[in-house]
């Protein structure tokens, strides 16, 4: 009965370049594809012949928005290959940075470039105009995670103190006081920031994802944990290409991923909500439970919320953090290269982030393997979309383009990390 | 230009990280003033809205890697009174331009399995080696007050107040002991543009060329000094193959040492 092509070509508020077509035949979907046209830069190839000490800083250079999370993969996983943990105050203050850049991004995220799609607005210039507190609230809320990233790392976009072994510069004391009154504020602010997103329209969706993060027994995951998910994976890092297979299609610049035993797979907050609520903050818990979600959430629009609940999570976690911090003795542990292969996955904001390095005795990098969230969740991303469309045949051509674009929004793709920016494109024949 | 019409304002991306886009976004206090003062026609990571050409400023970002954006670059070209690139991929090639000094093919095969299904050019090149260029904005990101310095003084009609020279002059200025002559750090200090505030010296690190060769740099006599350094001929071509590798005077005198 009814044919019809949603095209988007340039998908817009998303980080890089792709678009999204989806294919309607007899009210069936016959093809979700997401276009994935961001130029490849090579990373994986130039960096053999590099030194490991410099994987951090060059990494960080697929993404100006996760390069934190870049870093924290790439001098984890030359750290494991080495040998060495980095351990107590150190640890705390990779902990600390990687919350500025959870606040930083998911605030950019739930405020500029997801918070529009529920309201009906271009962007958040329009949506300032009606709703000028939220809009205020949510900038100065990504200044602060800016100024825990500009303090610890150096500077915001790109980072310059990270270093395999620790940092160059170890923080004082006093400079980490002073991020404390900011913080308070914006547990408030995250509080705030949960309230509202909540009382946004959700359209329905719940599907039955396998979700896969990092779980770690102590703590909500950020730098560390297991490979884990609802549908019974649990393994280490070093294992992840024995349980995960990258397919290239066509379509895309970024390679897909897959689990080998069932195929696609969700990463990202929604992921790591799903399966580690236990692990969140009595206030965090409680703020989501006030909002409305469960332990369990499975639609993929209420990924907003969750942002806000893990903005929080960081906010609090944060603090804690400064209020148990003394100044470690040396800012960082020598590391000495030695010949080996190790892989290493942290939680970038969007999800899973692996690095897999092999080195030689001098410290120079023979292979590098990176598997960004957004290659991840590529599969998923289409399916929702075929999902959710034929749910929606009843809509308009305009709404239903819309709502596309919300869908992918949904994923916070990082098109510049999984190639390493979108494109719809909606076909009703 | 009160009483007048809002300027209209781009964004537009080439192959790059979208850091340098995101330090528009990344000025939470000025943001809303400056979209008070500029009409955001085209900038894809912020709105969905588009509103076409001409435009009074395109910012550009990333460089040119694919015979796509090679011919895409000449329409931004021609719907722009004034086109200003930002950060090291536009101005000298970004990262990826270590390709430059390789067989791209075996890149390509080194990442896709399927390397039919990839276009690239041979080279990653500056946004200048396709079309002329008002003004090129430095760094690996850029620095965001520079950003608003360059946009404010071009839509008035004055010259940006960018400064050419070295980070040594930044490190002197800030009161930063030499980690090059006091620690034996190497650091790429004394050729690069300043625009960072001289920021790794302060964390006691050596500068590593984010912001690319300052107007009149003297690379070799440079590298004669990390030789003395000890530095082996490779660790001097890593040092200056970053983020600014392409730049000629850098790129030169890495080649140079290669042989």
């Amino acid at each position: 009965m009814k044919n019809k092509t949603i095209t988007v070509d340039y998908l817009a508020r998303v980080e890089g370049e792709g678009g999204l077509q989806v294919k309607v035949r007899g009210g069936k979907v016959t093809q979700a594809v997401l276009n994935i046209f961001e130029p490849p830069r090579f990373f994986e190839a130039f960096l053999r012949g590099r030194m490991f000490t410099e994987a951090p800083d060059i990494t960080a250079r697929i993404c100006g928005i996760c390069p934190v999370a870049y870093q924290m993969s790439a001098a984890h996983a030359m750290e494991a290959a080495c040998g060495v943990a980095v351990t107590g105050q150190l640890r705390n203050l990779r902990r600390l940075l990687y919350c500025g850049e959870w606040i930083e991004s998911h605030a950019l995220h739930i405020y500029l470039l997801h918070a529009p799609d529920f309201l009906g607005y271009d962007d958040a210039i329009q949506l300032a105009k009606k709703c000028p507190d939220a809009v205020q609230r949510g900038l100065r809320l990504k200044k602060i995670g800016n100024s825990i990233v500009t303090l610890v790392g150096g500077r915001e976009i790109h980072p310059i103190n990270p270093r395999v072994g620790g940092f160059y510069k170890a923080p004082t004391m006093t400079e980490l006081d002073g991020l404390a009154d900011d913080l308070r504020w914006a547990v408030a602010a995250a509080q705030e920031t949960i309230r509202w997103v909540a009382t946004l329209p959700f359209p329905e969706l719940e599907r039955d994802y396998e979700f896969v993060a990092l779980r770690h027994p102590d703590e909500y995951p950020l730098n560390e944990g297991l490979v884990v998910s609802n549908k019974g994976l649990e393994i280490g890092a070093d294992e992840f290409f024995e349980h995960f297979a990258e397919e290239h299609v066509e379509h895309s610049t970024s390679l897909h991923a897959r689990t080998k035993a069932r195929g696609e797979y969700h990463v990202g907050p929604l992921a790591r909500y799903n399966l580690n609520f236990d692990k969140l903050p009595e206030i965090a818990q409680q703020a989501a439970r006030e909002a409305g979600l469960g332990p369990v959430c499975r639609n993929p629009f209420q990924s907003i919320i969750v942002r806000a609940v893990e903005v929080l999570f960081a906010c609090v976690e944060a603090l804690r953090i400064i209020g148990q911090y003394e100044q470690p003795e040396a800012p960082y542990l020598e590391v000495l290269p030695r010949a080996g292969t190790a892989s290493w996955c942290t939680e970038a904001p969007r999800g899973l982030l692996l690095h897999r390095y092999s080195i030689d005795s001098a410290g120079l990098i023979r292979d590098a393997r990176i598997v960004p969230p957004t290659a991840q969740n590529q599969k998923v991303i289409e399916s929702d979309l075929a999902d959710f469309v034929e749910r929606n045949l009843h809509l308009s051509d305009d709404q239903l383009t819309w709502q596309c674009e919300q869908a992918v929004r949904n994923y916070d793709p990082c098109i510049s990390c999984s190639c390493h920016f979108l494109k719809l494109d909606l076909q009703r024949e | 230009m009160a009483g007048k019409r809002k300027p209209k304002l781009a964004v537009w991306k080439f192959a790059s990280c979208d850091g340098c886009q995101l330090s528009l976004l990344d000025c939470e206090d000025e943001l809303l003033a400056v979209t008070g003062v500029v009409e955001i026609a085209n900038f894809p990571e912020a709105s969905r809205r588009v509103v076409g050409g001409p435009y009074d400023i395109s910012l550009v970002e990333g460089s040119i890697t694919t015979p796509h954006d090679a011919e895409r670059i000449h329409r931004v070209r021609r719907a722009s009174k004034l086109l200003i690139t930002i950060g090291a991929c536009a101005t000298a090639g970004g990262i990826q331009a270590l390709r430059n000094f390789a067989d791209v093919d075996d890149f390509i095969s080194i990442v896709y399995p399927s390397p039919q299904y990839i276009t690239a050019l041979a080279k990653s090149t500056p946004i200048s080696d396709h079309i002329p260029v008002d003004f090129e904005l430095r760094g690996c990101p850029i620095n965001k007050y520079q950003l608003l310095e360059v946009v404010g003084a071009l839509l008035n009609g004055r010259k940006p107040n960018i400064p050419p020279y070295s980070v040594c002059l930044e490190c002197k200025r800030r009161g930063t002991v030499c980690v090059l002559v006091a620690q034996g750090t190497p650091c790429l200090g004394p050729v690069t543009q300043a625009g960072c505030n001289a920021l790794c010296p302060s964390y006691n690190r050596g500068c590593y060329g984010c912001f690319g060769p300052q107007d009149s740099p003297n690379v070799a006599g440079f590298a004669a000094v990390l030789e003395q350094l000890n530095l082996r001929h490779d660790d001097i071509v890593r040092a200056l193959r970053g983020f600014n590798a392409f730049a000629e005077p850098f790129r030169k005198v890495s080649e140079a040492y290669e042989k």
